[in-house]
């Protein structure tokens, strides 16, 4: 126990001050260094306002600690009604005692310089504020105005260098925030120079004609932290900050089932369909039925009382009610129950960072079992391939954590199964790919299942049938004169069948040829054996005769065999004694 | 902006008085010189037509926040007209005077 409580003296952990900001608590590794500035720099409009606001109300809201905004450009009015959008009720707030908001207002114009002067005005200013709540965190936004105001800047240097020791005094954790230098420099006045514990620079950067906000923390002494650039959002529950990067691989696992909605689907899937909370894979090309397979899964889960949550990103919800019962999957009295909600937006309308923030968003909201977006692949126009990766994998882990079956779309604009799924198949447990194949004059769906993690799948070419009740799944019709699908098939069948019918008569008159053959073979064998009897009576007649003569013949014989062996005795007779 | 209600220029009315106040820290060396400095400056140009009222702001912190007071010693020209901000502790009287009108309300 000693010893334990001797290590920790001698590895002091520097404390942090959680800014409960979605986030960024993350990716600080707990939050702004406790009793210690941070600067805060960005151009204009980058967010530093609205992110250090939030650090107070955060921090008056969940932790209990008042905090002091000076706000060198805008009054106390304009702040209320600027973050009011963001749902930060600061009146109230300030009529709590929990936040005291000091606008600071130098006016160049009215002021003479007329000698030596120090900024102890301002010290007093915030010492009071500090004290008059007990503030614990401290923002002044944007300090730098004091460069406009007053025009020794030698003074106003060795100012600020003062008091960012005296906050440091005064134990206060504080937001500094400074717009964007030039070349050589972080800020415009080189603030990093008295700030140098925790640095973030915020930036709102356009590409593709979407602005997207980035924060990447510059410098945290102390602290291990992470240097890469990290979107951030500000929407109406305030900022939050999502650590692209900060991927996981520990989400829980089920072994539970999901059924598919299509029995032959599940019998292909192991008999039993997708694995709960795993992330489904649909590609395929135009027209190849992937949202009536996401619709069926819908269906099925409706049936069973499972919420489900529908991202559309090509149809609207009355498109996709209409389309789906045009195939036999009537959607509607769910979204009646409230066990469907659709979420349609066009994708164009935000940033790829707004978009997955929508969907976890709506997910909190809405608890569903079972979410779609369709499709994944409207995403491609948001970005570089690289963001658009990270961020489908962000979505996927998302769904994967919060045990959601995720079905995804993805239209591939080439058959070739390594084009679809925006290289992303890896994120994916389970992926079908459906084909359209064209002969005969007509297109035929197809699917087969490339992969199902977990599972024995079929590996089989089904086609894939949309019938007014539903999608049927057949096999492919496979005979020696090769593989056949829909209408050939249907002909294949029929004149195989036709075949038969032929070649089963010409096995039943063989057969009667046979039997007739026999009995003809019977006729002439009886026929035979007739002339035979005849033949044989004949002879038995002759025989008879013959017998008689011969019995005759040798009646004669012996008689005189008789009368000659009575000689013949004698002269044995003779001859023995 | 309020509209200035004072004499035209080259209208030789003098003003009656200089109401000034003064915001120190409790008596700083600074705070003290920028005293000295004033009263002096006042008396050899305005002839001690003068009232200056000196305020505490480390007594007064809210009297800081209400005037807009960050530097210190700050001085306020409430009348005449217009209203000033002088800041420094009044070493260069040059700019003191400016900054109090006193040209535009003495001479012609």
């Amino acid at each position: 126990m000693a010893r334990k409580s001797k290590s920790e003296a001698v590895l002091p952990v520097l404390q942090k001050v959680p800014t409960s900001i979605r986030g960024l608590d993350e990716i600080t590794g707990g939050g702004l260094p406790k009793g210690r500035p941070t600067l805060f720099y960005g151009s204009a409009g980058s967010g530093k306002t609205l992110m250090s606001i939030e650090f107070l109300v955060r921090g008056a809201t969940e932790f209990n600690e008042p905090g002091v905004f000076m706000s060198f450009e805008e009054t106390e009015k304009e702040l209320t009604t600027n973050v009011g959008s963001l749902g930060f009720n600061l009146k109230s707030l300030i009529d709590s005692r929990k936040l005291l908001i000091d606008h600071v207002a130098i006016e160049r114009s009215e002021i003479e310089e007329t000698g030596e002067y120090d900024l102890e005005g301002l010290f007093v200013r915030l010492n009071s504020a500090i004290d008059s709540i007990k503030a614990k965190r401290v923002v002044l936004d944007t300090i730098e105005v004091l460069y406009a105001g007053l025009s020794n800047t030698g003074i106003i240097r060795a100012e600020l260098r003062r008091l960012f020791t005296w906050l440091k005094t005064k134990g206060v954790t504080t937001i500094v925030t400074g717009e964007r230098g030039g070349e050589t420099m972080l800020t415009r006045h080189g603030l990093e120079e008295y700030v140098s514990d925790c640095v973030i620079f915020l930036d709102n950067r356009i590409t593709q004609e979407l602005s997207t906000r980035r924060l990447r923390i510059v410098k945290y002494r102390g602290s291990a932290h992470s240097t890469n650039e990290f979107p951030f959002l500000i929407d109406e529950m305030g900022l939050s900050v999502l650590p692209v990067t900060m991927v996981k691989l520990d989400y829980p696992v089920s072994e539970g089932r999901v059924p598919s909605g299509i029995p032959r689907l599940d019998s292909m899937l192991d008999g039993r369909g997708y694995i709960e909370g795993s992330a489904i894979l649909v590609s395929g090309m135009v027209g190849t039925g992937k949202t009536s397979l996401a619709a069926s899964l819908v269906d099925a889960a409706c049936r069973r009382g499972q919420r489900c949550l529908y991202f559309a990103f090509e149809e609207s919800e009355g498109q996709i009610v209409r389309n789906m019962r045009s195939v036999g999957i009537d959607l509607e009295p769910w979204i009646k129950k409230g066990l469907l909600r659709f979420h349609a937006t066009r994708v164009s309308e935000q940033g790829l960072e707004k978009h997955l923030l929508i969907i976890q968003q709506e997910c909190n909201k809405y608890q569903p079992s079972i979410v779609i977006v369709d499709a994944l692949t409207d995403f491609i126009t948001l970005g570089a391939v690289n963001e658009v990766r990270q961020m489908v994998l962000r979505i996927v882990d998302f769904f994967k954590m919060r045990q959601i079956t995720a079905l995804f779309t993805s239209m591939s604009a080439r058959a070739e199964l390594e084009e679809t799924g925006v290289g992303l198949s890896s994120a994916f447990d389970t992926w079908i790919h459906m084909v359209n194949v064209q002969g005969n004059q007509e297109r035929n769906r197809t699917m087969v299942i490339v992969k199902s993690r977990g599972m024995a799948h079929s590996n089989q070419v089904r086609e894939f049938v949309l019938t007014d009740n539903g999608i049927e799944l057949a096999d492919i019709y496979v005979s020696p004169a090769g593989a056949f699908m829909g209408s050939a098939r249907l002909a294949q069948i029929a004149s195989d069948e036709a075949a038969d019918v032929v070649r089963k008569e010409g096995l039943s008159a063989r057969e009667r040829q046979l039997v007739e053959k026999r009995r003809a073979l019977k006729a002439r064998i009886a026929a035979m054996e007739a002339e035979f009897e005849a033949e044989a009576k004949e002879s038995e007649v002759v025989i008879a005769e013959e017998r008689a003569r011969e019995t005759v013949l040798t009646a004669g014989q012996k008689a005189m065999g008789n009368h000659r062996g009575r000689e013949r005795r004698v002269q044995k007779g003779k001859q023995g004694k | 902006m309020n509209k200035v209600t004072g004499p035209k220029y080259g209208n030789a009315k003098q003003a009656e008085e200089w109401k000034l106040r003064l915001f120190v820290t409790d008596w700083a060396p600074r705070c003290i010189v920028a005293y000295r400095n004033l009263t002096r400056i006042c008396q050899e140009n305005i002839e001690n037509r003068c009232n200056i009222e000196v305020v505490d702001i480390l007594e007064r912190p809210e009297a800081a926040r209400e005037q807009q007071i960050v530097a210190v010693p700050t001085l306020l020209k409430l009348s005449p007209e217009p209203r000033r901000v002088l800041v420094g502790d009044f070493s260069n009287t040059e700019r003191v005077l400016k900054g109090l009108d006193v040209g535009r309300w003495t001479k012609g």
